[in-house]
């Protein structure tokens, strides 16, 4: 049950592609790619800006523990880029969350 | 280290620091010692509140709209320090029945000179625009307002030392020095007077790890230990601890703009069940964390965490801010509010031990209490008539300590254990 | 609305090498075992590996100890499809509990789990989580590279070596083109290595401390052939590859300005440093066009679940605050058992030694494996050995010299040295809990897992380390991932008692 998230590259992957969007763009990554490693390897290494310095961040520790590189996922804000695997169709969008009232459903 | 001073402050949580700061400014010469670091206890695991909105009529309501002058006044100048916010309290009425008690307690506090107003239910959407649907209406307090206490204590601490006081950290309390007599005089020179009988006379100072130290005033401001270090000196006072947990959530935009809590507390103010209870306070940060308080339980100083209270606060808070549901907590912390069976703090000179003073029991009031406690102790140890007669916080009001009371020690091993989380 | 309870004689928190070894050293035991892990698959960080949904037999390039791996997941998937290992990947262990216990017996242990990555958002109400009961702990949770903070080590591009690790064995490509990995200790070797061998241009290996120190440890080292053999390999890739080593040697600055702008690393200012960590002046030398920062300072143990136990606790030779375990890797905690780095860092061989030993001694009691003696003495020579490294590749006590009063220290709260200095010399605040307190160092969404080491260092002040008190304090976490409050509402329904929500309000 748990990793049914987790298999779902294994269908979406077409011709080895997984089409997913960052901030609306289209975005082309590798099947099992991360969605740090998706947009590190497409030259976008910073997706987030801190709430005092506004200061840009994107990978750091790589393994889910510094929390540095949090994005929204498909509705889902304060995802770790490092863990969520890439799947087709994927809304992926930077920066920090903007309202949380806002963010309850209708979009999956 | 046998050097006295005119006051010796036990306890560097805000209570101590404010004490200190104003008897220090007032020309005192001032000793504080803690057994840990300043704010380690109480003031490092609660929410920082200056409340007007919540107190009985009577001695803590005047204790409180006195504190908040003292606030804005007197300390007014180091509001940055401690991220003083006048944000203002908001009680929420979700039932008919809590919204009409709530409609009787503001007509009665608006007679006490409590400022408040009503809010009818696009009022309270305008003022909190993610309060539940379910939300009839409410009554906003401009005079609430929130500080950083940690911040309060340390700050406190600091301007003491630069107005000539001393503090002492890692310095635990393991016994009274009594002078012989209790008409005793002078307690300066500390040669004959560190006898130690329990019921001595006069309380002439303390004895610590790190030697004794002499005071013509010692002020045991101890929060929820002031009870066991009373006891050293043969006096009851009753403080107990009540232990409340708070959950902190990721940091967010603004979306929780005033201290928000429901009503329906009203309808039970009597409750003296020692069992899990909680009802939704919710309130941001400066720093973007949302605090959901808080459980009230009575269980000692039982640390075991409990995921009931963790999930009666997701519960309360949801219903009041639905939005909560799809926030994430990050951290929670518990502490041990100390209070007393009268629900009123202990302020004053304690005529059983004639020395000894104490300034403790606030319960969940106590950094909002601290400005107005610091400074109305400042004047009655300085021999003035205090701003607010504190006879209503007498320490004898308690009697005598019964026999039965253990009287072991009570400040110095357990300390680390005792130590609070750091809070939002 | 609650998680479903999944029960077993023993629950393993964690998939790598300690945890697989303990799961499958419990279940061949003849116990039940339920094994909870944050990541998709097994195998940990050091074994992370391509998603098998993608690259269903990995080759274990890049690897060590990857026929120890394959061993060990052979046993662990013939267990599994016995029976006796119920494994529930992609799961936190938010808060983990020791059952009340309810006629003297010991009650065991529970664990409330949370989505590692969150479902889709039409379904985020936790609907993998699961809640672990179990009579015994074992608790494998690894660690995760030791940080110290650095002018510029914010900016994006600058990792952690085990981040860049990471990156390339999860993925199969690299972060960037042009590395500069820095800090210090044996691992930096294989991080280069691994850069290396999948293209990537490795400018230079910064190593703080020097060869010299490891002469006198020599005769420990020399008592683990395998790490010799894999000395050697990594000298040969060096080689091959000529990535210079330079020991004595630090990043004092990363820079941000340049070809990729001032929102990105774009290159390091170095310089040597004496055995106190003291830089060098006239030493001063700057690489250019680095898009990769990489830094490692040993490790730190994730100690969260062991503290929320009140786990008696000892600093390591490394400064690193671990558990004390007895020979059976038991806590202080009757049945609750750690294996792997919470036990001091060691490495993946030594992980698994402990995780075996913890697993059989978890599932079994008395009845421990024959050749327990020998491996044992296995243990013992790696624990050697790990001591030897750390004593080697010590934090360079003027390491606190490094920094500026401006420079980042919490990366999340965005709290600086200089505010730390002031929190310090003003307010009192001497360990990672007054400065948490005073500063918000270490309050933000990582909880002091990236900067308490650092802060803990701080607040003891210049050239200081910091105590086991403070340690703890910095590594004390109550929630030890974030929970929904969406998911802590649906708890334990059975509190719906109207009446909480008619009771007097905390006036906290």
């Amino acid at each position: 049950m748990s990793t049914r998230a987790r298999g779902a590259a294994k269908t979406a992957a077409i011709g080895g592609v997984v089409r997913v969007s960052f901030d609306g763009r289209p975005l082309e990554a590798s099947p099992g790619q991360s969605v740090g490693a998706a947009l590190t390897s497409q030259g976008i290494t910073a997706w987030r800006a801190t709430r005092k310095g506004e200061r840009p961040r994107g990978l750091f520790c790589g393994i889910g523990v510094c929390f540095d590189c949090l994005l929204t996922v498909d509705g889902s804000a304060n995802q770790r880029a490092c863990l969520v695997e890439v799947r087709e169709g994927m809304e992926i969008e930077g920066s920090c969350r903007e309202d949380p009232s806002e963010e309850t459903g209708g979009r999956a | 280290m046998n050097q006295g001073s005119d006051v010796l402050v036990i306890g560097a949580g805000v209570i101590g620091a404010a004490t200190a700061y104003f008897a220090a400014r007032q020309g005192l010469s001032v000793t504080v010692i803690d057994k840990g670091l300043p704010a380690s206890g109480t003031s490092s695991a609660c929410e920082g509140n200056i409340l007007v909105s919540d107190k009985e009529l009577g001695p803590e309501l005047e204790l409180t709209r006195y504190s908040l002058g003292v606030w804005h006044q007197d300390l007014g100048e180091h509001k940055k320090l401690w991220e003083f916010e006048s944000k203002g309290g908001i009680i929420v009425a979700s039932r008919e029945s809590s919204l009409a008690s709530l409609n009787r307690v503001m007509a009665v506090q608006t007679g006490y000179g409590v400022a408040v107003e009503e809010l009818d239910q696009d009022a309270l959407r305008e003022a909190e625009p993610h309060i539940s649907r379910e939300a009839l209406g409410g009554a906003s307090y401009s005079e609430d307002c929130q500080v950083q206490p940690m911040l309060v204590a340390a700050h406190l601490v600091r301007l003491a030392t630069e107005a000539g006081a001393r503090f002492l950290a890692d310095t635990p309390v393991t016994g009274f020095l009594r002078s012989g007599s209790s008409s005793s005089g002078s307690s300066r020179s500390g040669s004959s007077s560190s006898g130690s009988a329990a019921n001595g006379g006069r309380v002439t100072g303390v004895k610590t790890p790190r030697g004794d130290f002499f005071a013509d005033a010692v002020v045991n401001c101890t929060g929820t230990w002031a009870g066991e270090l009373a006891a050293l000196a043969g006096v009851s006072v009753p403080v107990l601890p009540r232990r409340g947990f708070v959950m902190v959530t990721e940091p967010l935009p603004p979306m929780v703009h005033h201290k928000v809590y429901a009503a329906e507390y009203i309808d039970n103010v009597g409750s003296s069940d020692a069992g899990l209870q909680g009802s939704p306070v919710v309130e941001g940060t400066p720093s973007g964390t949302i605090l959901i308080g808080s459980t009230r339980e009575r269980v000692g100083f039982d640390r075991t965490v409990s995921t009931d209270a963790l999930s009666l606060l997701a519960r309360n808070s949801t219903a009041l801010f639905p939005f909560l549901k799809h926030v994430k907590a990050i951290r929670h912390y518990h502490g041990f509010r100390p209070y007393c069976p009268d629900h009123l703090p202990v302020i004053g000179h304690d005529e059983r031990a004639p020395g000894l003073w104490h300034a403790a029991g606030h319960e969940g009031a106590g950094i909002g209490l601290s400005a107005g406690t610091g400074k109305l102790l400042a004047q009655a140890l300085l021999g003035q008539t205090p701003d607010l007669d504190l006879s209503p916080f007498a320490p004898a009001r308690f009697g005598e300590l019964p026999a039965s009371e253990p009287a072991h020690h009570s400040t110095s091993p357990q300390s680390a254990e005792h130590r609070e989380e750091a809070t939002a | 609305m609650t998680p479903p309870i999944v029960s077993a004689d023993i629950a393993v928190v964690g998939a790598g090498p300690a945890g697989l070894a303990a799961a499958v050293a419990a279940a061949e035991s003849g116990a039940t075992v339920v094994l909870v892990d944050a990541g998709a698959q097994p195998g940990g960080q050091f074994w992370r590996h391509r998603p098998e949904t993608v690259v269903p037999v990995p080759d274990g390039q890049g690897h060590h100890g990857w026929k120890s791996y394959l061993d060990l997941r052979a046993r662990f998937d013939a267990a599994r499809h016995q029976g006796l290992i119920t494994y529930l990947p992609g799961l936190q262990v938010w808060m983990a509990q020791q059952n009340q216990p309810a006629q003297g017996d010991d009650a065991g242990f529970t664990l409330r789990t949370t989505p590692t990555v969150a479902e889709a958002a039409s379904d985020r109400s936790a609907a993998g989580a699961r809640t672990v009961v179990a009579r015994r702990l074992v608790l494998c949770t690894g660690g995760y590279d030791r940080q110290l903070p650095v002018p510029g080590w914010d900016l994006p591009g600058v990792m952690a070596a085990g981040g860049i690790q990471a990156f390339i064995k999860a993925n199969g490509i690299l972060p960037g083109k042009r590395f500069v990995i820095a800090g210090t200790g044996p691992f930096l070797l294989p991080v280069a290595a691994n850069i290396a061998e999948a293209g990537g241009k490795v400018l230079a290996v910064l190593e703080s401390s020097s060869p010299t120190t490891w002469l006198p440890h020599l005769r420990a080292a020399a008592g683990v052939p395998e790490k010799a053999l894999e000395g050697a390999e990594y000298a040969a890739v060096f080689a091959r590859h000529r990535i210079p080593y330079r020991t004595r040697s630090i990043v004092t600055e990363v820079l941000g300005s340049g070809s990729l702008g001032a929102d990105h690393a774009s290159g390091v200012r170095t310089a040597k440093v004496d055995a106190d960590g003291s830089v060098r002046p006239g030493t001063e030398r700057v690489y250019e066009d680095v898009d990769v920062v990489g830094f490692g300072w040993g490790f730190t143990p994730q100690m969260e679940l062991p503290l929320s136990f009140g786990v008696e606790t000892r600093l390591d030779t490394d400064g690193s605050l671990v558990g004390v375990v007895d020979e059976r890797q038991q806590s202080s905690v009757p049945g609750l058992y750690l294996a792997g780095e919470v036990t001091g860092v060691g490495g993946a061989t030594l992980a698994v030694l402990e995780g075996l030993a913890a697993g059989t001694a978890a599932a079994g009691g008395s009845a421990l494996p024959q050749k327990t003696a020998a491996s044992e003495k296995t243990t013992a020579r790696h624990r050697r050995f790990a001591e030897a490294m750390h004593r080697a590749h010590p934090v360079p006590p003027a390491w606190q010299d490094w920094l500026t009063p401006e420079t980042t220290v919490c990366r999340c709260e965005e709290v600086t040295a200089g505010e730390i200095t002031e929190a310090r010399e003003s307010l009192g605040a001497r360990d990672a809990r007054s400065l948490k307190s005073f500063t918000r160092a270490g309050m933000g969404w990582c909880q002091g897992r990236v900067c308490g080491f650092a802060s803990a260092c701080l607040g003891a002040g210049p050239g200081a380390s910091p105590t086991a008190e403070s340690l703890s304090s910095a590594a004390k976490r109550p929630l030890a991932a974030p929970v929904g409050i969406g998911e802590l509402a649906a708890l334990d329904a059975d509190y719906e008692d109207p009446t909480n929500s008619l009771l007097k309000g905390d006036r906290a």
